[in-house]
């Protein structure tokens, strides 16, 4: 075989590799909103589930999911922006670091499931928040606050050192440093981890099973000790806890949770664009 | 003659590792002149700037022995504050680092540092440290406009002004023409010669004609340890030490 014949040869293989991958992306959002566009209707997104959910709207699961996210959003993100401001710009490289680093790795590969038990046993049960909205946000942010205290840090850490010494030799104190250079620097970065973090606990399904979820309330939520219903496990139930539901709701269902979270990812993206060009260095 | 504005006694520093870069240097630092320190790469030039305003604190495993005065206070003891030293003692580096925000911004970073929050007061601070620093003229009209836009001599001068707009008492150079054109480099030696007036400057040239061009004082050193110290040309002209001689004189380095 020629050269030029091999090279042809490799050149399309990893081609169609490259056009494999983002086929599953577009098969899903395709079929999904294909199946799920005709159940989209003012009603549906507006209205309260009826006839055992299999009549109505979702209006409560939105609602809920949105409660969840940014219930997360306002547990996680002073915690893990605060912790990884500490790692990047104060910790010491010692046994409590290290350990704290081991910790968020570790963090980072338990399955969702467990997750949801953890917020059961203690959330729930233990402090006796009951099934609740605070529940389930507390258990989302553990499993979300590892997303964003490594983008952060690594946000933080992308900042040139040299602005440091520069403020630093300018008079400024460790914390002014942070606070009016590395910070402002590193906030596009950390924005962006934080809607990916949020993105996925918004989509999860097993965290709020146990601590969150209500099977089926066809009322909002009063309080935030109040349970909740939410897209994921809206999904989950009438996929496959009611029989003779009409398939186009499933559909309907699952193409808002898509929505939902696309819009996320989408706002993370055009944050870092944004950022990466006007960024000074 | 008064007081030297800075007295240091029997400096070394250490690492962690065992390694020296600077061995017992005694030297008096006086106000309103230039001191220069020079001599080849590594040779602890650099090391003896950032003591001066305990830069070397940012880094890890260093150790500093002797001691330094200003104004007869000893910035090694410990319990000083680091703080409002770096206030005192400012410090331009070789590469230009304007901060990520305008002009303006640069000049006045320093300052609300300090607390100093009015405006007019931080107006005039800019115009005045920028005409310091030679560089009024020529952004006067574009001081919100990011730093970055400057050239590389602007924004060096950017960095002088920076430093002159906190009023510090002594001002210290590492090298800062190393990255610059010859033009650039005249203009940022005539603003030395303006704000020595005001200030001590203490400054590691990036030549050895740089040095004698510029110096009150000059201070050679060589591997970690003060070999000669005099006033304006003596050390270029007639230099005592042969090491100082065959250095200045370009047989090596």
């Amino acid at each position: 075989m020629s050269r030029q014949l091999v090279q042809r040869l490799v050149f399309t293989v990893i081609t169609l590799a490259a056009v494999a991958t983002v086929m599953p992306i577009v098969l899903v959002v395709g079929y999904i909103g294909w199946q799920g566009l005709p159940a989209i209707s003012w009603e549906f997104l507006s209205g309260l589930p009826r006839d055992g959910m299999r009549a109505g709207g979702i209006w409560p699961a939105i609602v809920g999911t949105v409660y969840l996210t940014l219930g997360t959003g306002l547990i996680a993100v002073p915690l893990g922006v605060a912790a990884a401001v500490y790692l990047a710009e104060y910790a010491k490289d010692n046994r409590l670091t290290r350990s704290i680093r081991i910790a968020i790795i570790n963090l980072a590969g338990i399955p969702s499931v467990v997750y949801g038990l953890f917020g059961l046993g203690l959330f729930v049960l233990f402090l006796r928040f009951g099934t609740s909205i605070v529940a389930g946000c507390l258990t989302l942010s553990i499993m979300t606050l590892p997303v964003i205290i490594s983008t952060a840090e690594e946000a933080l850490r992308a900042v040139p050192q040299s602005f440091r010494v520069v403020s630093i030799s300018l008079g400024g104190t460790k914390w002014q440093t942070v606070w009016r250079i590395v910070l402002p620097q590193a906030l596009p970065g950390i924005l962006t981890g934080v809607i990916l973090g949020l993105e996925r606990a918004a989509g999860e399904t097993a965290p709020i099973l146990f601590t969150a979820a209500a099977f089926f309330l066809p009322r909002l939520p009063g309080s935030p000790f109040d349970a909740t219903m939410a897209l994921p496990y809206h999904l989950f139930v009438i996929s496959t806890q009611v029989p003779g539901m009409p398939i186009r709701i499933q559909y309907g269902t699952a193409l808002v949770l898509l929505v939902f979270v696309l819009s996320m990812m989408l706002i993370a993206t055009v944050i870092r664009s944004r950022a990466r060009a006007r960024r000074q260095w | 003659m008064n007081q030297p504005k800075i007295v240091i006694e029997h400096l070394s520093v250490q690492y962690d590792d065992g390694t020296e870069s600077l061995r017992d240097i005694s030297l008096e630092i006086h106000a309103n002149e230039i001191t220069v320190l020079f001599g080849p790469a590594g040779g602890g030039k650099s090391t003896l700037l950032r003591a001066l305003n305990r830069l070397n604190d940012l880094v890890d495993g260093v150790r500093l022995i002797g001691k330094i005065y200003l104004d007869g206070e000893n910035i090694l003891a410990s319990g000083v504050d680091v703080v409002s030293l770096r206030r005192r003692v400012g410090m331009v580096f070789a590469q230009p680092i304007p901060l990520p925000m305008s002009l303006r911004q640069n000049v006045t970073y320093g300052l609300e540092l300090a607390g100093v929050r009015h405006a007019g007061k931080l107006e005039l601070a800019v115009e005045k440290s920028l005409r310091a620093a030679a560089l009024w003229d020529e952004v006067k009209d574009r001081l919100d406009e990011p730093a970055v836009a400057l050239s590389g001599g602007q924004q060096q001068r950017l960095c002088l002004a920076r430093v002159i707009a906190l009023e510090p008492e002594v001002v210290l150079l590492d090298e800062p023409t190393s990255g610059l054109d010859p033009i650039s480099t005249a203009k940022v030696e005539v603003s030395l010669q303006e704000i020595k007036r005001d200030y001590t400057v203490v400054i590691v040239p990036h030549s050895v004609q740089q040095a004698a061009r510029i110096a009150d004082r000059a201070a050679f050193f060589l591997q970690g340890q003060l070999i000669e110290y005099g006033v304006g040309q003596d050390l270029f002209v007639a230099p005592k030490d042969q090491r100082t001689e065959d250095y200045v004189t370009g047989r090596f380095g």
